[in-house]
């Protein structure tokens, strides 16, 4: 359970407190992963944390991960520079069902930092594009400036995604959508009994996100989330991501949002 | 294999002796902070010879007994536990590069100790099962968890009394030990004899018997045995109906008693400490001054901190309604989704050793009867 | 082209209301299309109206000295745009503006209100669609509110 050591290649600032690494691994051996899966990533002395892969399933041998700063260990990892070798611990976790729901329309719903774990998921539908219906992410960001891969997003838009960028504070300079995520839900038109739905952000955005989509017609045994608890041996064994009868780390955090839709609705479960 | 077998209290040091010949480390009860603990065991002086224990909600008392039995009580504060996960365990030492890698990562030695563990009652040996399967069962298990417990030789007790807190009979796992250990004695006291009913549970249980002076067990031996073993099972301190109790709890996370029990709780987390399946630990990384070196620490944690269930922004369960709750639930409920059994075993440690008495299965009552009308 | 009632009758604010109705309402509207940039309406002016997007984009803003301008919503095609002529003191309490070539069809707030005055079941049909669409913002905006993106209280 010794963290492996990966190097710092690419270091690219996302927003104010968001950056990006590409690392490559010492050992020269790619960590493959399913798109959804999480590692254990750490800095130094200053503790591990769960955190998302954000790389291309199809080309493990950078793995990607965005970070947040928002405490001790995140804080460490984001000083970190090209060089510096960070620890890293699995992968863990479920997957998106992107085989799953071949055939079928795919909605991408994130909030903030929740695309990063969808963007393996993105990139996997986009490189089977001809298997899938229609593609549509809908990406909610507190503001313009904090918004996640902004480059990324008109490529994926000229690949055969249709991107809907919503945020809950602008300047009238942005031209694109201010209000809750889940308004883009009530604009798209989807077939919806036939659009499967994954889904990554708050859990308040998500739990809103599913009421839109069952609102407007989608099955809940279509709609996946990412759930976010405190993951913090990655194996099962350290109980801490407890979510009623799973344990994130090993059921999760990729759900099908049917089975977690009762628990999810019991407060301080 | 077969075959039941009597050892005198006389020549109950020599199997010890056999066990130390054979390069085992006895673990044992022993009397210490005025409670019977377990720790490592030289010879029969070292058991608590002649104690027993009073067990109540939030109560725990030595008492002397009128005769000199070696195993005259029920569980104390500790279990096996602390062999098979340690309360605190260095998982790996390394120097910090000034490229912020690790180097020279030394992990500690994976072989502990072979012990043998003295004196283990039925719902232990069901709790060894148990903390196995979560540490050992799943995808990944943890070679230094395996190593601690790698043949491992158990001597059990068969209880010959019940606590005021045990309610092993309801959960299925005792008062008697049937499988799962390599030996397992019931201890007898008559008038002018003191002597132990043995019976076999492996080759190797009966490769140390065959050092030990012993002989076989007559009718009246096995009947002395049985009768020890009917009056404990009839003696139990508390019951608790576990009839569709995940079904139960499952229906009731709504319930007015989690509140009530909130009103008491403190939330200290010792029901989590002297649990013999509760397995929650946290690691902490620990760095010299100068952040040259760092070493990861892994210990108990508890779910009735706040931080145990903390995310980026909070505590998910911040009330001490809800830490209570999930304890509960997860040792009755929600372990056998998790693992596929009880996450309870009956011991009722969790009842003795609270400070305020609180006492699952009263409350696991409460809550049935809310539903179905008092029994 | 279609007639005004057609494209009343589409909206999903006037989804079910029954021909008589639609051509009441279709009494008191017009088309009308504006630039990028224009204001349909600012803050205080008397609200006497409401529009339908048929086609472009409207932001709802609020301008504050030296921060300048804040888009609090964006509307699109087949969304209502303004409240404030419902209810007294008929006064816009935020700013409207195209943020691109739209065409609208626009209403008659008075005209409207009379019309209900006059005929209160159609006044209930139409408030029971308006307070729903409210009811709808009025939800969208409290998730906004919850700022969940936000960075409260970090540990990790």
């Amino acid at each position: 359970m010794v963290p492996e050591p990966f190097e710092i290649v690419v270091k690219r600032r996302d927003t104010t407190d968001t950056w990006t690494f590409e690392l490559e691994p010492r050992s020269g051996e790619p960590l493959q992963f399913a798109a959804g899966q999480f590692t254990m990533l750490s800095a130094g002395g200053a503790g591990e944390v769960p955190i998302s892969i954000s790389g291309d399933p199809d080309r493990p041998e950078r793995l990607v991960h965005t970070v947040r700063a928002v405490g001790l260990a995140t804080r460490a990892i984001c000083d970190a520079d090209p060089g510096r070798v960070l620890g890293v611990r699995g992968p863990f976790g479920t997957a998106w069902p992107v085989d799953e729901v071949r055939g079928m329309d795919v909605v991408i719903g994130a909030g903030g930092i929740g695309l990063a774990p969808l963007r393996p998921a993105l990139m996997s539908l986009l490189a089977r594009r001809e298997g899938y219906g229609r593609l549509v992410l809908m990406y909610g960001g507190r503001s313009p400036d904090q918004l996640l891969y902004p480059d990324e997003l008109a490529d994926w838009a000229d690949r055969g995604f249709e991107v809907l960028v919503t945020v809950d504070s602008a300047g009238p300079e942005w031209l694109g959508h201010v209000g809750v995520v889940t308004r883009l839900v009530r604009r798209a038109e989807l077939d919806w009994t036939a659009t499967a739905a994954m889904l990554c952000g708050p859990e308040v955005m998500m739990r809103f996100m599913v009421a839109a989509l069952v609102d407007q017609g989608a099955q809940g045994e279509n709609i996946y989330a990412s759930m976010e608890r405190n993951m913090q041996c990655g194996i099962g064994h350290c109980g801490h991501c407890q979510l009623g009868p799973t344990l994130v780390c090993r059921d999760g955090p990729v759900y099908c949002w049917s089975e977690l839709a009762p628990w999810l609705a019991i407060r301080e479960l | 294999m077969d075959g039941v077998h009597v050892i005198e209290r006389n020549d109950f040091d020599a199997l010890l002796d056999a066990l130390t010949r054979r390069g085992y480390a006895i673990v044992g009860p022993t009397v210490r902070d005025q409670a019977i603990v377990y720790d490592e065991i030289a010879s029969s002086a070292d058991l608590p010879a002649g104690w027993t224990d009073e067990q109540e909600a939030g109560h725990y008392r030595l008492r002397r007994r009128e005769d000199e039995a070696l195993f005259g009580y029920a569980v104390g504060p500790h279990s096996w536990k602390q062999y098979q996960l340690p309360a605190e365990v260095k998982l790996w030492r390394a120097r910090v590069d000034q490229d912020g890698g690790l180097s020279n990562v030394t992990e500690p030695p994976r072989e502990s100790p072979r012990y043998a563990f003295l004196g283990a009652r039925s719902c232990e040996l069901h709790a060894v099962g148990i903390l196995d399967r979560v540490l050992l069962g799943g995808s990944h298990p943890d070679p230094a968890d395996a190593g601690r417990t790698k043949d491992l030789f158990i001597v059990a007790v068969q209880c010959g009394e019940a606590g005021g807190t045990c309610f092993c009979v309801s959960m299925k796992t005792g008062p008697v030990a049937e499988r799962g250990f390599d030996l397992a004695l019931t201890e007898v006291l008559e008038e002018h004899r003191h002597y132990f009913v043995v019976e076999v549970g492996s080759e190797r249980g009966a490769d140390v018997l065959a050092d030990v002076p012993h002989g076989e067990a007559v009718e009246e031996d096995r009947t002395a045995a049985g009768a020890v073993h009917a009056r404990t099972a009839s003696q139990m301190g508390r019951e608790l109906d576990v009839t569709e109790i995940k079904e139960l709890l499952y229906r009731n996370y709504d319930h007015p008693r989690w509140e009530e029990v909130a009103e008491r709780c403190l939330t200290c987390g010792n029901c989590t400490m002297v649990c013999p399946t509760c397995f929650c630990t946290t690691v902490e990384d620990v760095t010299d001054l100068a952040g040259e070196h760092v070493e990861r620490h892994q210990r108990w944690d508890s779910c009735f901190t706040v931080d145990y269930s903390g995310i980026h922004d909070g505590a998910v369960r911040g009330s001490a309604k809800s830490r209570y709750r999930q304890w509960m639930t997860h040792k009755l409920a929600t372990w056998h989704d998790q693992f596929g059994t009880s996450g309870c075993v009956g011991c009722g440690r969790c009842i003795t050793w609270c400070p305020v008495g609180i006492d699952l299965t009263e409350e696991a009552a409460a809550i049935r009867e809310s539903e179905e009308g008092p029994k | 082209m279609k007639g005004l009632e057609e494209l009343i009758a589409d909206a999903s604010v006037f989804a079910g209301l029954d021909s008589a109705s639609l051509s009441l309402i279709a009494g008191c509207a017009g088309n009308e299309h504006v630039r990028a940039g224009t204001f349909l309406f600012q803050e205080g002016e008397q609200a006497d109206r409401f529009y339908l997007i048929r086609h472009g984009a409207v932001s709802l803003e609020v301008h504050a000295p030296a921060a300048g301008s804040r888009v609090i919503e964006t509307l699109g095609e087949g969304e209502v745009v303004g409240w404030s002529w419902l209810f007294k003191p008929f006064r816009w309490q935020f700013d409207a503006r195209a943020t691109a070539p739209t065409r609208l069809v626009a209403f008659d707030g008075a005209c409207l209100r009379g019309k209900c005055d006059a005929d209160h079941e159609l006044g209930y049909q139409l408030m029971e669609r308006f307070a729903s669409a409210m009811l709808e913002r009025l939800q969208a905006t409290r998730l906004q509110l919850l700022d969940v993106y936000g960075n409260a209280r970090a540990s990790a």
